[in-house]
């Protein structure tokens, strides 16, 4: 009855029985989040640490193996900081900066990410999917040790939700049967397939690419290569119509065959069908061992609305892109950190549920950028028709010599925060002469202080941010805190603080929310002014 | 003194590039190298430079390997 649908790498919360199966009528939980994959472990994070009881259900007993998301953003890692464990996996991932692109049996150009110093995190990490998640899960564990109220129940299959209006019921099948289950707020983090979605009748529209790809993790046991992205259009070895070679931590490479849409892929998954591709690639002389292969194909699409009464959708359940850009995962931390203190707000009882809503609404927006980029990545990778070939091979050939096709050149484009122009919760934009990088709407930029780093000390609530500019030390708004960071040009060496934060303002004064998006931004502190601006984030205007 | 610009000028690149490809859709090959030939007049009038085009149709030969 339950069937694991793939294998675990780490086995990390068996099924036991809890004591909701013995109750007599159904037990009600503040928030129950289905599915314990990436995006469902940092919502029980975020919440958990905040306080709010969270309940994880998931129908296997941990991690699965294989790796799928290999490349983790700035943005992402950042986040994870916040909740705690950013540390451990920059120390396990690698970091590259240097990427090259071929076309049959030319390197096109090379080219180097040139990471802005002054920031904790670098622009990518390379890391398994599984220890990411592993990392949450650690975390999960050092902040239940505190006291967090977070529960991870294995072998937990949702197979049925019924929205009640202001609450969800939930039956739920366990080894020892059924039981059922009340939810205030149901997260719907059941990834791609989502049976939650299909519960509720809900639709998720967008573009099926006509194409399969072939993945193989190799463990090199002979050879090695450079810490560099390779990326080959159409390579003279022949063993997919574009290929990518990127290192992952554990002399593990990903490799990546575009292998077309008519594929037998019981016959494309034999050990020496596969080994048959690498040796064409990488000589036959080369040792691996492969660790995990897989195919896939892949979808751009997202559902119309990510809220549906107190069913939230957050991840691969809300939106799907293709990998290239790497902005699965990562956009999915972005939807658990937008949301987050929200449903903290709302479930405590201090902001209106309407501030729900908001997330909606900039995740959405976040999930089309994002769709609109991996569209364009894939279209370039793989041209639908005569002419879009022809004008992909063109851009490679003129891209050796002139220095603009190199720009048009699309095998991705890499994972950065969406600013959130123009959206409801937004305050003014009123710093003459400020950067555009930290206008309002933008997610904070990093910054060098001293010892520490700007992120580490915005922290997890809203902070009043003043650069050479007086404020009170604290304020609170209908029951909202905001505590002031007080920083100056005088303590900014590297004059980094001052370029993302001033440009060519004197002072500045940043209304910044817990996900540490910039909520307003002026020249100087005006109560009234920063007071509605903290009650219009929090959804009361 | 070369005065074709070969650095990037187009501010939205993949915008562009993402319209020129759409511009094509539906198209037969035929028709599509008719459309690529009239915007190539229409962008070359708009240019007018005898040696800017120049210096563009030699850059779009295709280099020697
Ligand atoms: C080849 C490939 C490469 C990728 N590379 C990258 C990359 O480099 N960077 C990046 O950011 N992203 C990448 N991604 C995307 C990334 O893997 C996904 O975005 C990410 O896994 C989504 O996480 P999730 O938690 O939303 O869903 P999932 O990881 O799918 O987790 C869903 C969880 O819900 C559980 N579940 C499902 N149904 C039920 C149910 N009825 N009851 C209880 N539990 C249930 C599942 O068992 C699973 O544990 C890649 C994806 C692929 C396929």
């Amino acid at each position: 009855m339950l069937q694991d649908r793939y294998t675990l790498a780490f086995r990390l919360y068996p099924y036991q029985r809890s004591a909701d199966q013995d109750a007599p009528a159904p037990v009600r939980h503040p928030v129950v989040v289905g599915g314990c994959g990436p995006i469902g472990l940092a919502m029980a994070l975020d919440l958990g640490r905040q306080g709010i009881p969270v309940l994880v259900l998931d129908d296997h007993e941990g991690i699965g193996m294989g790796s799928r998301a290999i490349c983790f953003s700035k943005r992402a890692l950042e986040i994870a900081d916040r909740y705690g464990c950013g540390e451990a996996m920059l120390d396990k991932g690698v970091v590259w900066n240097v990427g090259k692109v071929f076309h049959d049996d030319r390197q096109v150009f090379e080219f180097n990410l040139l990471p802005e110093q002054g920031h904790k995190f670098p622009a990518f990490i390379n890391l398994q999917q599984p220890y990411f998640e592993r990392f949450l899960f650690e975390q999960i564990e050092a902040e239940r040790a505190r006291g967090a109220p977070i529960e991870i129940r294995g072998r937990n299959r949702i197979d049925a939700v019924e929205d009640m209006g202001d609450h969800v019921v939930l039956t739920v099948t366990t080894p020892d049967g059924p039981y059922t289950l009340e939810a205030q707020w149901l997260m719907a983090c059941d990834g791609a397939n989502s049976p939650i979605r299909a519960m509720l009748g809900l639709d998720f529209e967008g573009r099926v690419f006509q194409d399969s790809f072939l993945i193989a993790d190799i463990k090199m046991t002979s050879a090695s290569f450079p810490t560099e992205r390779w990326f080959w259009f159409e390579p003279w070895f022949k063993s997919g119509a574009s290929t990518l070679l990127h290192r992952q931590p554990d002399d593990v490479w990903r490799v990546d065959f575009q292998i077309g849409w008519d594929v037998d892929r019981k016959e494309e998954m034999k050990p020496e069908n596969i080994r048959r591709r690498l040796d064409a690639m990488l000589g036959a002389d080369v040792e691996y061992e492969i660790v995990w292969s897989s195919i896939y194909t892949f979808q751009c699409r997202r559902m119309r609305r990510f809220t549906h009464g107190r069913v939230i959708f957050a991840g691969d359940s809300a939106h799907q892109v293709s990998p290239f850009g790497a902005r699965g995962a990562n956009s999915g931390m972005q939807d658990i950190d937008n949301l987050g203190w929200k449903l903290g707000l709302v479930i405590t009882g201090q902001a209106p549920e309407a501030l729900v809503d908001s997330y909606n609404e900039e995740r959405v927006h976040g999930a089309d950028e994002n769709i609109l980029n991996s569209t364009r990545a894939t279209d370039f990778i793989t041209p639908k028709s005569k002419t879009s070939h022809i004008y992909r091979n063109a851009v490679l050939d003129l891209a050796e010599t002139l220095p603009f096709a190199r720009s048009l050149v699309n095998s991705g484009r890499l994972s950065v925060p969406c600013t959130y122009d123009g959206l409801s919760l937004n305050g003014p934009d009123q710093l003459p002469g400020g950067p555009a990088r930290s206008r309002t709407g933008s997610a904070c930029p990093d910054a060098p202080l001293g010892e520490s780093f700007l992120l580490d000390r915005l922290g997890n609530g809203f902070v009043i941010l003043t650069i050479d500019a007086e404020a009170p030390d604290s304020i609170e708004e209908d029951g909202i805190a905001a505590r002031r960071l007080a920083l100056t040009v005088k303590e900014d060496p590297t004059g980094a603080l001052a370029a993302r934060y001033l440009g060519a303002a004197r002072s500045a004064v940043y209304l910044i929310r817990p996900d540490q998006h910039v909520a307003a931004r002026w020249e100087k502190y005006d109560d009234a002014a920063l007071r509605a601006a903290l009650r219009k984030a929090c959804g009361k205007d | 003194m070369a005065k074709l610009v070969t650095s990037l000028n187009i501010p939205a690149p993949d915008d562009f590039y993402e319209t020129l490809i759409r511009a094509h859709e539906g198209l037969s090959d035929e028709d599509s190298a008719a459309f690529n030939a009239r915007l190539i007049l229409v962008l070359a009038n708009h240019i007018g430079d005898p040696e800017v085009l120049g210096e563009a149709l030699e850059a779009a030969r295709k280099p020697s390997r």
